[in-house]
């Protein structure tokens, strides 16, 4: 098995990776990648849900509408993601619970890295969605409205594609900020890549070699991503527009 | 509504004493017009002299403060207008062209009869391709407009506009943005357009155009028409000193 080629290596050279040789700790680190595996997803998607909203939001007619999704916005990109995750695990969920009588908090660390960490890149997201609508041209809309298109088919078919394309080379940016932020998880216990890792290294005591396996663990994953958002980037590019 | 009333020896387009203002700023000072069908009526004067502001509010892009605006016998200066009805029989070509990027030149014309008045795909594919061969881009169909020169992007604004069957086209300042060279091509699909019996308002700088297509010149300087008559005359003879002094700039 080539996993014991590994244990070779550990008794004869002493580089210790009991990640691939030893089945208790490869089970727990895998499970820990697969975790930060669909924490990052789910809060990508939720994130860019959010943020959709908020751009919408901030055009709102209500004045209170815009003020709430401003006071949201500045809230969450001038505060620390660490901060905001242990304000959510340990203030909003003992304040949820205490309100609703339910002992023991309402949700897990896990639910709680969810809403904290899709909230803290939807913030975010929000600004850049709306920077990208704001850069689709009013000729552009205007030529549409002679065409006789409704303001919801102009929305569709003539702003988001425009606005979308501006802002996917930024999007990219914060989601990759995201992906690598989810390590904050690791503070409320949520048992993603760093902090399984935490705990191989503290049983182990190989240090070195489980630095140099998170490093190369997120560098994957950052990786993968970051070409899958490449591909799409290229995929809906047109000549002469967005690049020059 | 009145559009029912209107017949083809009454004018298509009419304006009367229309007035329209931003803010304090009053840009038209009372405009009466009128457009018969099939004619070309070109409208020249200096910048900000509102030329623009005028065609814009024939479609309802702007709106005006009172008078009237009647297309078809339909009013424009009516909070219960509806634009879709307006904007199927009034087509706009702009000075940016303004395109649609992310859209082949081909589907660029199709997208507003597809989307807006739900026509059949193949019906409108045929016509679209038929337009776009008639403004002379035969084989430009899948070309992106910014793989095209701004006379062809010009040119493709035209079909597209063209592929909602307006009866009556607005043109403002088209070859504005144009190179010299390119400015010929787009003329000429305009001429091809006045031949075929389209009724067009164009707001042109190019005299030398103006005088061989239009049927009627009008010259607006701050808000007003200064005076109008067939190009001939208008040229010539032109009364006001105004526009004397304008065409001794300019010509």
């Amino acid at each position: 098995m080539v996993w014991e080629w590994f244990r070779w290596l550990a008794e004869t050279k002493g580089i210790n990776l009991t990640i691939f040789y030893d089945d208790w700790d490869r089970g727990r680190f895998f499970a820990g990648v697969w975790t930060t595996i669909h924490l990052s997803t789910i809060c990508i998607i939720l994130s860019i849900l959010i943020g959709i909203l908020g751009a919408w939001l901030q055009k709102s007619r209500f004045r209170i509408v815009r003020g709430l999704v401003q006071a949201y916005i500045q809230f969450f990109r001038n505060t620390p993601p660490l901060v905001q995750i242990y304000f959510f695990y340990f203030a909003v969920d003992a304040l949820l619970s205490d309100y609703m009588g339910i002992s023991g908090g309402i949700l897990g660390s896990y639910g709680w890295a969810v809403i904290s960490l899709s909230f803290f890149a939807g913030a975010f997201n929000a600004e850049i969605f709306r920077a990208g609508i704001e850069a689709v041209p009013e000729s552009t809309i205007e030529s549409a409205e002679s065409l006789g298109y409704t303001n919801a088919q102009i929305y569709r078919y003539v702003t988001l594609p425009l606005a979308f394309r501006v802002c996917l080379p930024a999007l990219n940016g914060n989601l990759i900020n995201l992906v690598k932020s989810t390590t904050i998880a690791y503070a409320i216990a949520v048992p993603e890549t760093l902090y399984v890792s935490n705990q191989i290294w503290s049983d182990e005591l190989n240090v070195t070699e489980m630095m140099y396996v998170m490093w190369l663990t997120y560098l994957l994953l950052v990786g993968a991503l970051v070409w899958v958002m490449h591909r799409w980037e290229k995929s809906i590019r047109v000549p002469g527009f967005g690049r020059r | 509504m009145s559009a029912a009333k209107w017949t083809t020896d009454m004018p298509i387009v009419s304006l009367r004493d229309v007035h329209k203002a931003y803010g304090a700023y009053e840009v038209l000072k009372g405009i009466s017009m009128d457009v018969m069908m099939g004619e070309v009526i070109c409208i020249i004067g200096p910048s900000g002299s509102g030329k623009s502001t005028l065609i814009r509010c024939i479609n309802a892009l702007n709106d005006i403060q009172s008078g009237s605006i009647k297309v078809e016998g339909q009013e424009v200066n009516d909070p219960k207008l509806d634009k879709l009805a307006l904007r199927k029989k009034v087509g706009m070509v702009f000075q940016q062209y303004n395109l649609f990027p992310h859209k082949t030149a081909l589907q660029n014309v199709m997208m507003a009869p597809i989307k807006v008045l739900k026509q059949p795909r193949d019906e409108v594919e045929k016509r679209a391709r038929m337009l776009l061969k008639k403004v002379r881009l035969e084989g430009k169909e899948n070309a992106y407009p910014g793989e095209l020169s701004g006379g062809q992007q010009q040119r493709v604004a035209i079909a597209r506009s063209l592929a909602m069957n307006p009866q009556v086209m607005l043109f403002d300042e088209v070859t504005a943005a144009l190179d010299p060279e390119t400015v010929k091509e787009v003329l000429t699909t305009i001429k091809d357009l006045a031949a075929d019996g389209m009724t067009c308002i164009l707001v042109t700088h190019e005299m030398a155009f103006a005088r061989e297509v239009a049927n009627t010149i009008y010259f607006t300087d701050r808000g007003i028409i200064v005076e109008h008559g067939p190009p001939d005359t208008f040229f010539a003879n032109a009364r006001d000193p105004r526009t004397r002094e304008f065409l001794s700039q300019i010509l």
